[in-house]
């Protein structure tokens, strides 16, 4: 989908991504066969539930994932392979060219320093600048992730800010050295809403002042929304729709998105009846054959179950859907693809 | 605040009284140093002055940021904790003067779902045990007591043939239909959701509210549904009740407090809640405020909100100002057809 776009334009791009943990009951396939492209100043959003490999996407990414861990494919940083690389080389790379924002705000700093300290470390583990130099440097940052008296901050210690002030100060930390991609996994979910819309608003300084490309894992449509240029839906370690938000949102071609989509409580609809899925996503360590969301799906048919599908342009070329089904959901609405086929699912399903 | 305007509003739903009724409701919670002594050094306030009707049948969602006292709320309402002030009285009863033993049988009304289904059952007893627990409590455990459970457990959606499964071998959502089923062992006539649906995922979440929504059909339940996420409370609360710092701010029936939000706080709340719709996500009008929310152990004088209100920063005068630091808000309607706790409340339209 970004091959043919100029190489200079896409800073980070990653192929056929495919990682594995083994555990006592045989290999746990996190993520299979991912490949994405991020440009310079856009904003990818990842979204799927729990468990569906967003998170160890972007950790391999890093090159943050436990020696345990069998990872294959490609991860290119302005044509640098990352993957496999030294720690020390790629110790250059992370927090100076790529850098992440982690969930948990709490855990994500260190206890024991100040968070002036913790800011000019991040700039001088890559730039040779004085101590004072780095401090004001820090300051800088804390005022433009909007943290109130900046100067002062600069000795308080983490367990004094509140979640929303700790989230910020690891914003200030990502965009320390002006990286050209922030992966930002799930920033706002540990956060109460109104300190969410301040969160996405530091982020998206953050994102306009380095200029970076930005990755935004999050399992919360509305975020997406808001957001994202481009989206990537995942579900059991797999890509199974990419698309610009608009096609992900407004013509969905894969039931899951669907189904996802029809999920989310909408506060300007309130009434309509919400959509579940039936079933639970499926362990990633016995995938069915087949389509992995084959056993939810009201669609399903012989070939789900026979093929896995791959992902295909279906209303445009960079509009891509993993689905042997997707024509058949033109111009559907997700109550019509869930409800009236849901429990005919379930019948089938006590069939088998 | 005495006879507010709004109580009669429940009241009418149902054509009778409400189930729940809570008045003047006071929690606080003693700080105590941590030296020997333990001296109290000071008082959360977690829950100031709050009344509200909970009618028959019908959903009042509780909704609030962490820290705004809705949980305590919750369990004040089931006198699970002693309220400092104040009386919930349950089909007539003032259950803050009941003692333990009086409390007991009643307790079989009012029932409650936890938000952590990995924390609310016990990993130790089969899931037939866990509910059948309520009955055999309350000596309703009888010869009929396994068809009962089989039935409880096809009443949320689970296999009755799974009933001899531990909680680890079911999966979050299932987990908490399996809390629902225990709380409705007993037939209670209310039932106390606390975050019932925060810990799942979207697709999981939606499926619990679709039976919470059919549960209350059927079985004719109230429901006080407290949550952080104002879409879902949408979608499911008739009334909606917006706490912030121990106080109610907004009350009213949830179309009239989602058209017309009047107060600051509920419009920031509703502003901040993205829309899963990208072209209108990007075009909404913004309400942001400031901030944290402060400590409850030294909330601000007047109205609670003024530190981070943005009304109160940019739009009023310094008299007018000088009125939200001196005088707490009453939570009366000031014109907006549903009670607001602000001196300047306005309706504004967000969606």
């Amino acid at each position: 989908m970004t091959g043919n776009s100029p190489a200079s334009e896409v800073v980070l791009e990653v192929a056929d991504l495919t990682v594995g943990f083994p555990s006592d009951d045989g290999l746990v396939q996190a993520v299979r066969g991912v490949s994405y492209g991020v440009r310079r100043g856009e904003v990818l959003g990842i979204v799927g539930e729990s468990g569906a490999g967003k998170s160890v996407t972007s950790l391999a990414v890093m090159g943050l994932l436990p020696r345990s861990a069998q990872v294959s494919g490609s991860v290119r940083f302005r044509g640098r392979q990352l993957l496999g690389a030294a720690d020390a080389e790629l110790n250059t790379v992370r927090g100076r060219n790529i850098s992440m924002i982690f969930q948990d705000p709490m855990t994500s700093l260190n206890p024991v320093y100040s968070i002036g300290f913790q800011v000019a470390e991040a700039i001088r583990a890559h730039h040779s600048v004085s101590k004072a130099a780095a401090r004001n440097r820090a300051a800088e940052l804390l005022e433009l992730v909007h943290i109130p008296n900046p100067r002062q901050r600069l000795d308080s210690y983490p367990h004094e800010l509140s979640g929303g002030m700790r989230q910020r100060v690891v914003i200030a930390i990502a965009m320390a050295n002006d990286p050209d991609v922030i992966i930002a996994d799930e920033p706002t979910t540990a956060l109460d809403v109104t300190v969410q819309a301040q969160i996405m608003e530091s982020l998206q300084t953050a994102q306009q002042q380095t200029g970076a490309a930005m990755v935004l894992i999050t399992h919360d449509l509305g975020v997406i929304a808001g957001q994202a240029d481009r989206v990537l839906v995942m579900y059991a370690g797999k890509l199974v729709e990419v698309g610009t938000a608009e096609d992900v949102f407004y013509t969905p071609r894969m039931p899951y998105t669907v189904g996802l989509l029809g999920s989310v409580p909408q506060l300007d609809r309130p009434g309509t009846r919400l959509i579940s899925i039936p079933g639970a996503p499926p362990s990633v360590l016995h995938l069915p054959a087949g389509c992995p969301f084959a056993p939810r799906c009201p669609l399903v048919v012989a070939r789900c179950t026979e093929k896995e599908p791959v992902l295909e342009p279906t209303t445009g070329p960079e509009h891509l859907a993993a689905c042997h089904r997707s024509a058949a959901l033109v111009g559907a609405a997700p109550g019509d693809v869930f409800d009236a086929s849901a429990s005919a699912v379930v019948e089938s399903g006590r069939d088998a | 605040m005495s006879a507010p305007a709004w109580r009669t509003d429940g009241a009418s739903r149902g054509g009778s009284g409400p189930i729940v009724a809570a008045r003047n409701l006071v929690k606080h919670f003693p700080v105590r140093s941590s030296g020997l002594l333990r001296r109290q050094r000071g008082v959360v306030h977690a829950v100031c002055d709050v009344s509200f009707d909970l009618a028959d049948g019908e959903t009042l969602g509780l909704v609030g940021e962490s820290g705004c006292g809705k949980s305590t709320l919750a369990r004040l309402v089931l006198n699970l904790i002693e309220a400092t002030s104040g009386q919930v009285c349950y089909d007539g009863t003032d259950l803050t003067t009941l003692s333990s033993k009086q409390m007991r049988g009643l307790r079989r009304d009012l029932q409650i779902v936890f938000q952590d289904p990995y924390a609310s059952l016990d990993p130790r007893m089969p899931v037939n045990e866990i509910i059948a627990e309520p009955l055999r409590i309350h000596g309703r455990f009888d010869a009929a007591g396994r068809t009962q459970v089989r039935d409880l457990l096809r009443t949320v959606g689970l296999e009755p043939e799974h009933g001899n499964r531990f909680p680890h071998e079911f999966s979050g959502g299932q987990r908490q239909r399996i809390g629902v089923a225990r709380a409705l062992a007993l037939r209670p006539k209310v039932l106390v959701l606390d975050e019932p649906v925060s810990a799942l995922d979207v697709s999981i979440q939606a499926g619990v509210l679709n039976l919470l929504d059919e549960l209350q059909s059927e079985l004719g339940l109230a429901y006080l549904f407290v949550s952080h996420d104002l879409s879902v409370v949408r979608h499911i609360a008739d009334r909606i009740a917006v706490m912030y710092l121990g106080r109610i701010v907004e009350t009213g029936p949830a179309d009239a407090l989602f058209d017309g939000p009047a107060h600051p706080y509920t419009q920031a709340l509703i502003s901040a809640i993205p829309l899963p719709d990208p072209r209108r996500q990007r075009v909404r009008e913004r309400i942001t405020v400031v901030g944290d929310v402060p400590s409850p152990a030294d909330p601000p004088s007047g109205c609670r909100f003024r530190t981070r209100c943005p009304t109160f920063a940019a739009v009023l005068g310094e008299a007018e100002r000088r009125r939200c630091v001196d005088e707490v808000p009453e939570l009366v309607d000031r014109g907006q057809g549903h009670p607001v706790a602000c001196h300047y409340a306005e309706p504004k339209s967000l969606i």
